[in-house]
């Protein structure tokens, strides 16, 4: 390999661990949730609530973790309202979901009016890991990231270890697969289901603000541009599991890196199909891991969407 | 006999329209087995889930070892030492025995230690015969073996009063013995169990003492010894029972349906029929047993049309029906009453009436053209409701509001009257009281004078025996046995249904097509 493309090809894969990342979150968070029987398809909403508390907190405090916690926290209070309508009301998960998404478009679009075009001075700093770094390869792409990065990598493994190896863990599993048989062994539903949501909504915001902070450190009216989306969908091809995750946000990370690469390099394809790339892919996904839920008979939790009520005749 | 653990005194609780507890008292000793006997609605089930802690009584007081005690849910009621096994099982399908044995308990930590826990599951294994395997998925496991995970799970959580609810329904013959033989060595434990059930010969196997329950009431308490069936029956029915059917002796004409190597997929794309092979006779009651989840259902579906065969074939009176439509093989003479009543057979939100017609609701007189002729639709409804003697308030109510014995009797009703050569009929009378029973099996009987072929499905033994002409026995999608009512033995069956046995009869092929 010339020195250049070795360069470039590391560079492009580097750039796939950050746009790869502000998917990881949300997808991880999403898992989660649908673990626990709550289908939340508000994740654009809550993706792009994220999104501006985070711009907006960085432009004005100048304090880029401080403004990352308060785009997770947004993300995590506008779960709440699905939360609260899921599963204390018993609505419809389905509708609910969606006009949490319409609802956080159009407030961001309402409060954002006056960042728009808004450049952030600084974005998030590189934080050189010492020793893994220097790893041939695979230190440049994956350790020389930023904290919100080096966080994602944390949270897999953390969420695969408590969905697989705690007690917790079981009762995530218990109330997404026979929420009766959880509550009749002492657990309660409604209190995994709301923590959980609001786990996954944290995920989302954080999905937003790192958008926002790092990737595209300015402000445009749906800046998150369907990502919430892509999300949900990866989310069944992850089949509900952590580390599948990983597989599919870098995969759209790196679709992501490419285009932008190629658009500066001049190419000759239109951009709004280059754009459209990630949606497309999207599709083919879709059907490729619906295939599989189907052949092997895995993975979608028993109780998504509906909603629980002890039976009382 | 041990001291009084458990009283529950005057309890009574409302359910919109019912009374279903109506101030009932009830105790139970150290170490004893105390069956609760009743029918269908007669309210045992409710008075459980209020020990239990699922339901809140309206009135009346529980005490546990002489305290009063206040029960707001299940984890209260564990804490109490009472558990209790429902008859769906609370079971997480998708995790372990181990995982579902824990689940809900504080007293784990974070980490789960399965070393640790696996070697108390052993031991508890070891002390009460409950063999299984803490690593296996639930879903892997047999019926039985379910129970046991659940066995294990109170006695995990150091539960001194187990309440089990109709727990020999859902096993064979062999599998109640093993049971009871575990209640037995519960009990010797100091354990107390109070066991649910309507089944009269389990009870006098299996009791201590017995309370019956009839209509939300009181009935009262006996002591086995005292006691014998038939008395027990007049307790719980509140009149006499016939125990036998009145049958005319078998007038066997032409063949009517042919199964030829019939093979198909469950839901789950999995081969659940591997090569089924019988036929069936007008005037005949052919009698499948089998545990729940051997292919009955499937091969119900597959002979009406609802389920595609993948191999094999389907004959009514000589001509094929092998994957032909519904409708189509409703016209060969099929007709059909489903195991789920408000699923399959009847729309729940639908009037009687427009269920009544169902069947056709687009053949004159009923179907005018384009339009219904409601005049026709409602007197033909009247007819049936005249004579099959259902009971609806109004025929434009929804049929989701009438009783199981109702609904039972209204899709017997339609299907009969098609005037079918075949019918088929999966667990007619699962679920009803004792009224509606003897009901649908006369009438099935009555269709069989008349020389309809019927395909009788059923899990209870006793039924079968009483109104089948052959048994048939079905284990994991294959016809292990067949035989003749007057030879039939329900040891034999039973050991067949769960395939330890097969049939002598069945190892030369000439034999399988009788």
């Amino acid at each position: 390999m010339r020195p250049d493309a070795y360069a470039i090809t590391i560079i492009l894969l580097a750039a796939t661990v950050e746009s790869g990342t502000i998917l990881l979150f949300p997808i991880i968070g999403e898992i989660l949730t649908e673990r626990s029987g709550i289908l939340n398809l508000g994740i654009e909403g809550m993706m792009i609530i994220g999104a501006l508390v985070g711009f907006a907190t960085a432009f004005i405090t100048g304090q880029i973790y401080w403004a990352f916690f308060m785009g997770m926290l947004a993300g995590g209070l506008a779960s709440l309202i699905h939360a609260f309508i899921s599963i204390t009301l018993r609505g419809n998960q389905v509708v609910s979901g969606l006009a949490l998404s319409i609802f956080g478009l159009g407030v961001t679009n309402f409060y954002g009016q006056e960042f728009v075009n808004l450049q952030l001075a600084h974005t998030v700093p590189q934080v050189i890991i010492p020793g893994l770094s220097q790893i041939p390869f695979f230190g440049s792409i994956l350790f020389k990231q930023d904290y919100m990065v080096y966080l994602s990598y944390i949270l897999v493994i953390i969420t695969w270890f408590i969905l697989f190896k705690t007690k917790t863990g079981i009762q995530l599993r218990a109330v997404g697969q026979n929420a009766q048989a959880a509550d009749a062994m002492g657990v309660n539903v409604y209190k995994v289901r709301y923590f959980w949501t609001f786990f996954g909504g944290l995920m989302a915001g954080a999905g937003g603000a790192y958008l926002t902070l790092n990737c595209a450190p300015f402000w445009l009216d749906g800046i998150t541009a369907g990502r919430g989306w892509v999300a949900i969908a990866l989310v069944i091809f992850a089949r509900w599991n952590p580390p599948y995750a990983l597989i599919g946000a870098y995969l759209f990370g790196a679709i992501n890196a490419l285009q932008f690469q190629l658009q500066s390099m001049g190419t000759t394809i239109p951009s709004a199909l280059l754009s459209m790339q990630p949606y497309f892919l999207t599709f083919i996904l879709i059907i490729v891991a619906t295939l599989l839920v189907k052949a092997k008979h895995i993975g979608v939790p028993k109780e998504l969407g509906i909603p629980y009520a002890r039976e009382e005749k | 006999m041990g001291e009084i653990v458990l009283q529950a005194k005057n309890i009574s609780k409302h359910f919109p329209g019912v009374l279903a507890n109506d101030h009932i008292n009830f105790d139970l000793r150290k170490g004893e087995i105390h069956t609760l006997l009743g029918e269908n609605g007669a309210g045992k089930t409710t008075l459980m889930n209020i020990l239990d802690g699922i339901y809140y009584p309206d009135e009346g007081e529980i005490y546990l070892n002489g305290k009063k005690v206040d029960i707001r849910s299940p984890f209260e009621a564990t804490k109490n030492g009472i558990g209790m096994i429902h008859q769906h099982f609370m079971l997480v399908d998708t995790l372990t025995v181990l995982e579902n044995v824990v689940l809900g308990l504080e007293s784990q930590g974070f980490y789960l230690d399965k070393k640790n826990i696996s070697e108390k599951i052993a031991e508890i294994s070891k002390n009460y015969n409950l063999d299984i395997n803490p690593y296996a998925k639930i879903w892997q496991l047999s019926v039985g073996e379910q129970q046991r995970v659940e066995i294990i799970k109170t006695l995990f959580r150091g539960v001194k009063i187990l309440i089990m609810d109709e727990p020999t329904a859902v096993l064979t013959p062999q599998e109640a013995d093993s049971l009871f033989k575990i209640l037995r060595r519960m009990i010797k434990e100091d354990k107390s169990i109070i066991f649910i059930s309507h089944k009269l010969d389990e009870v006098m196997k299996i009791s201590d003492r017995i309370t019956v329950l009839r209509k939300g009431k009181l009935v009262g308490t006996v002591d086995k010894k005292e006691i014998n069936q038939k008395e027990l029956a007049k307790m719980m029915v509140g009149r006499e029972v016939l125990f036998r059917l009145d049958r005319n002796p078998i007038r066997r004409k032409g063949e009517v349906l042919k199964i030829e190597d019939l093979e198909t997929h469950n839901d789950k794309g999995i081969k659940i029929l591997k090569g089924v092979n019988f036929s069936i006779h007008g005037g005949e009651i052919f009698g499948l047993a089998g545990v729940s989840g051997n292919g009955q259902k499937e091969l119900a579906e597959v002979i009406v049309g609802l389920r595609r065969a993948i191999a094999g074939k389907v004959y009514i009176k000589g001509e094929e029906v092998t994957n032909l439509c519904p409708k189509a093989i409703t016209k060969e003479g099929t007709n059909y009453i489903p195991p789920d009543r408000l699923k399959v057979g009847l729309v729940p939100n639908l009037s009687t009436v427009e269920n009544a017609i169902l069947r056709r609701y687009d053949r004159e007189p009923i179907s005018r053209g384009i339009f219904l002729n409601y005049e026709e639709a409602a007197k033909y409804t009247r007819e049936l409701i005249k004579q099959f003697n259902i009971m609806v308030p109004r025929e434009n109510v929804p049929v989701k509001f009438l009783s199981g014995g109702n609904l039972q009797k209204l899709i017997l009703a339609r299907e009969i009257r098609e005037e079918p050569a075949l019918l088929i009929a999966v667990h007619p009378s699962r679920g009803l009281d004792v009224g509606a029973t003897e009901f649908i099996r006369k009438k099935l009987l009555e269709e069989r004078d008349q020389g309809v072929a019927i395909l009788l499905i059923s899990e209870d033994l006793e039924e079968l025996l009483m109104i089948s002409d052959r048994i048939g026995v079905i284990y994991e999608g294959e016809i292990v046995g067949m035989v003749d009512i007057d030879s039939a033995n329900i040891n034999e069956i039973g050991l067949m249904m769960a395939g330890v046995h097969k049939n002598p009869l069945l190892k030369g092929e000439e034999n399988v097509k009788v």
